[in-house]
């Protein structure tokens, strides 16, 4: 019978301590992956599966039926590489260039003809990539709202959920969804503002 | 962002649905790598050391795992031959 590592340890530390890994930086975070921590691992792949899927989404759009495949072998390949990563604090666009070159080797891969560069990427990718970056750094500004505003916001605007859907799923009246949506709005912009303080030169 | 360096409420919008859900079993599968990777180096391991292991696994892989309780379902099987082709 195979001995199976994945302890009943691992999986508390998931459980107790998934906040305190949230609040890590992306470098500090790689390192804890690489003393081999599952529960850093799981939080890494939570942290950027968002990031990776959209740009899978962009990269690969006429050909959906490969994005699994593609999403795995991103994630296999950053684990492999963990060692091997030069600036820790990087591994946002690491990951990043690693998942467009791997749409481009897979849409290549999967034609008979040579491919112009148009039809390997979009031309407006390194736009789109960085309203993603913009749009997860928004992601990570929701993950320091209360969980009431990161459910409901992701509710809304991430998962296109009605507001019937939401009232349901959350136990709250559906009268009072676009006034909490707008007041944690709010709360997430005053959190971004906070966060685009300028540097004093003087 | 606004002229005045703020998000207003539209961008917001935007750019919180521009990270969509990933479908959850994608998420555990990547979740599990190191599982994976650590019951691939187990395998390997015991089929050097074990001879009778090693030949069950290559004579027909798929159920050698199955028969040792491993789900060969989530072990990327082509890179499993071919370690142990190498080792």
């Amino acid at each position: 019978m195979a001995v199976r590592i994945h302890t009943y340890e691992t999986a508390e530390r998931v459980v107790i301590f998934p906040r305190v890994l949230g609040s890590l930086t992306d470098a500090k975070l790689v390192a804890r992956c690489r003393t081999r921590d599952d529960a850093a691992w799981s939080e890494l792949v939570n942290r950027f599966a968002r990031y990776g899927y959209a740009i899978i989404g962009q990269g690969l759009s006429r050909r959906a039926a490969d994005a699994e495949d593609v999403f795995q072998e991103v994630f296999t390949r950053t684990y492999q590489h963990l060692d091997r990563l030069r600036n820790d604090e990087a591994i946002r666009p690491w990951i990043a260039q690693l998942t467009r070159r791997l749409c481009i080797d897979r849409i290549r891969a999967g034609s008979r003809e040579q491919l112009s560069d148009e039809e390997l990427e979009p031309r407006e990718m390194d736009e789109t990539l960085a309203t993603l970056d913009e749009s997860l750094d928004v992601h990570e500004a929701l993950a320091e709202l209360p969980e009431n505003c990161q459910e409901i916001l992701d509710r809304f605007f991430s998962r296109d959920e009605s507001y019937q859907t939401i009232a349901a799923g959350l136990d709250i009246p559906a009268g009072t969804i676009a006034s909490r949506i707008s007041r944690c709005l709010t709360t997430l912009r005053v959190l971004l503002a906070g966060r685009e303080t300028v540097p004093d030169t003087s | 962002m606004n002229q005045t360096g703020h998000y207003d409420e539209q961008r917001l919008g935007e750019l919180l649905r521009a990270l969509r859900p990933v479908p959850q079993g994608w998420i555990e599968a990547a979740q599990e790598l190191p599982r994976v990777r650590r019951e691939m180096d187990d395998i390997v391991a015991r089929a050097v050391a074990d001879a009778e292991f090693r030949r069950a696994l290559v004579e027909d892989l798929e159920n050698a795992l199955r028969a040792e309780g491993y789900e060969p379902e989530v072990i990327p099987l082509d890179e499993l031959r071919r370690r142990l082709d190498e080792n």
